[in-house]
């Protein structure tokens, strides 16, 4: 069955839907968590502090964060392989383009592709920036998530880098959300609406969510 | 009317194609597209030129040999085949541009005739009940559902005319398969060959180079029978279904 999955158009495509929907999941309790930093440096910090103490005594400290990494990871490998994979075969299936040419569909649809490899980068610059502190601007202070974050968002670059990147997750979002759903088979006609409003909602949502941040930190509403 | 047509002018498979522009007058509103092209062979053949190839059958709609990509979208501007097209919906001095199906796997034979027997590999891979035939069954002694008697014949609408390959911008065959599968595997006579239907076709599909679904939409748009997009999705769930449940 593994072999199926893996050989078939459609499989593969399951395959993306659901490491995607991990990732979106994922996505939506990371962006929770980082709205703590309205509540102050302390209630900031013991959060983070609790993600790698959470599990305990039954796991060992980071253990459980070690895991959600893991999952994580194998979740970007195969919906990044899966992706180039089809892309290849859709472009080698239609090799000549039409001389009449038309706009087709909507934006987020068409910037799938390139918003997925703007969204890879940014996961680099992300875990470099807040996570191993090898490109942070500023002393990165292990331990010390909220004067990171703050560290990020004073420079011009950090905040373009980071809204840039969740726009483009934003429409990624809009688009894979609505797709994940057509692909496990959940897509009919009397579902339509409510798959394209849970889709949107959480595009909005998300963007919303993550862009507060640097943009409090903009603004002086956090320092 | 008076038209300036851009017609896909190519020899063979090997040969080179290239746009060609030619001017038609004398065209009524009342005329069907095809009946427009066949004016402008008319003149070709008089002229001694080569006519435009180009495919159709019945020219009532119904099965699925016209093809022709029209300004950019698949079968004209109007929800409907190429044959049903009328020149109604052109105003007088258009420039037209008419370009072939394009997908690796529906090569050019000839300027707009396209191979499409891709499609009836499709087919033959489990397009159909493996049934004794004979003289037609009592029609009530298999009782189908109405809400599958209605799912089925909105899928059984499918001509098979590619419109779907050609309006994808992945030249991607799902929403013809899906249709196909969908017709036969939702009613009972269907049953038995549900899971190796749907295997065997996607199988096939894949195999033929066609592309694979990115949900943009196009091919349900382009349909000239209305097969909505959701069909892909009822195929997916029958092929992840098959994928667990198929005894081989």
């Amino acid at each position: 069955m593994t072999r199926t999955l893996w050989d078939s158009s459609v499989g593969k495509k399951t395959i993306m839907a659901v490491s995607g929907l991990i990732m979106l999941l994922y996505l939506v309790v990371h962006m929770i968590g980082n709205l703590k930093i309205f509540f102050g440096s302390g209630e900031f910090n013991h959060y983070a502090h609790w993600l790698r103490t959470m599990g305990e005594p039954f796991l060992h400290y980071e253990w459980a964060l070690w895991i959600v990494r893991v999952v994580l990871v194998a979740a970007v490998v195969l919906h990044a392989v899966s992706a180039y994979q089809l892309s290849r075969r859709d472009i080698r299936a239609r090799p000549a383009k039409y001389v009449h040419k038309k706009p087709r569909a909507g934006y987020a649809t068409r910037t799938m592709r390139w918003g997925g490899i703007i969204l890879a980068l940014f996961i680099v610059w992300h875990i470099l920036d807040l996570t191993t502190g090898t490109v942070h601007s500023g002393g990165f202070q292990s331990g010390h998530p909220y004067q990171n974050v703050i560290d990020t968002f004073s420079t011009w670059y950090g905040n373009l880098i980071y809204i840039v990147a969740m726009l483009a997750l934003g429409l990624h979002v809009q688009h894979g959300f609505w797709s994940a759903a057509q692909t496990l088979g959940a897509g009919r006609a009397t579902r339509e609406r409510v798959l394209r409003t849970i889709a949107n909602v959480l595009a909005l949502v998300l963007t919303v969510g993550f862009i507060s941040v640097p943009v409090a930190v903009m603004t002086g509403v956090v320092s | 009317m008076k038209l300036t047509l851009r017609v896909w002018r190519q020899k063979n498979a090997d040969a080179p194609g290239a746009m060609s522009t030619y001017e038609v007058d004398g065209i009524s509103q009342d005329m069907s597209f095809l009946e427009m092209l066949d004016t402008l062979n008319e003149e070709l053949i008089l002229a001694g030129d080569d006519p435009v190839a180009f495919d159709h059958d019945c020219r009532e709609g119904i099965c699925g040999a016209c093809s022709l990509v029209i300004n950019g979208d698949a079968h004209g501007p109007e929800r409907t085949t190429t044959c049903q097209l009328h020149m109604r919906s052109f105003e007088d001095g258009d420039t037209i541009d008419i370009e072939p199906w394009r997908a690796s796997a529906f090569p050019v034979v000839k300027d707009l005739v396209v191979d499409r027997s891709a499609f009836d590999r499709i087919i033959q891979a489990g397009g159909y009940i493996s049934a004794p035939t004979g003289t037609a069954p009592e029609a009530h002694a298999t009782p189908v559902p109405k809400p599958d008697a209605d799912f089925a014949f909105e899928h059984a609408e499918c001509i098979g005319c590619g419109a779907c390959v050609a309006a994808c911008p992945n030249g991607s065959a799902m929403l013809f398969t899906s249709a196909k599968i969908n017709h036969l595997n939702v009613l009972p006579q269907g049953a038995p060959e549900r899971e190796t239907r749907v295997l065997d076709m996607v199988g096939q599909m894949d195999s033929e180079g066609f592309g694979g679904c990115t949900l943009t939409g196009e091919c349900a748009t382009a349909c000239p029978k209305g097969i909505p997009l959701p069909s892909i999705s009822a195929m997916n769930k029958e092929w992840l279904r098959a994928t667990r449940k198929v005894r081989r």
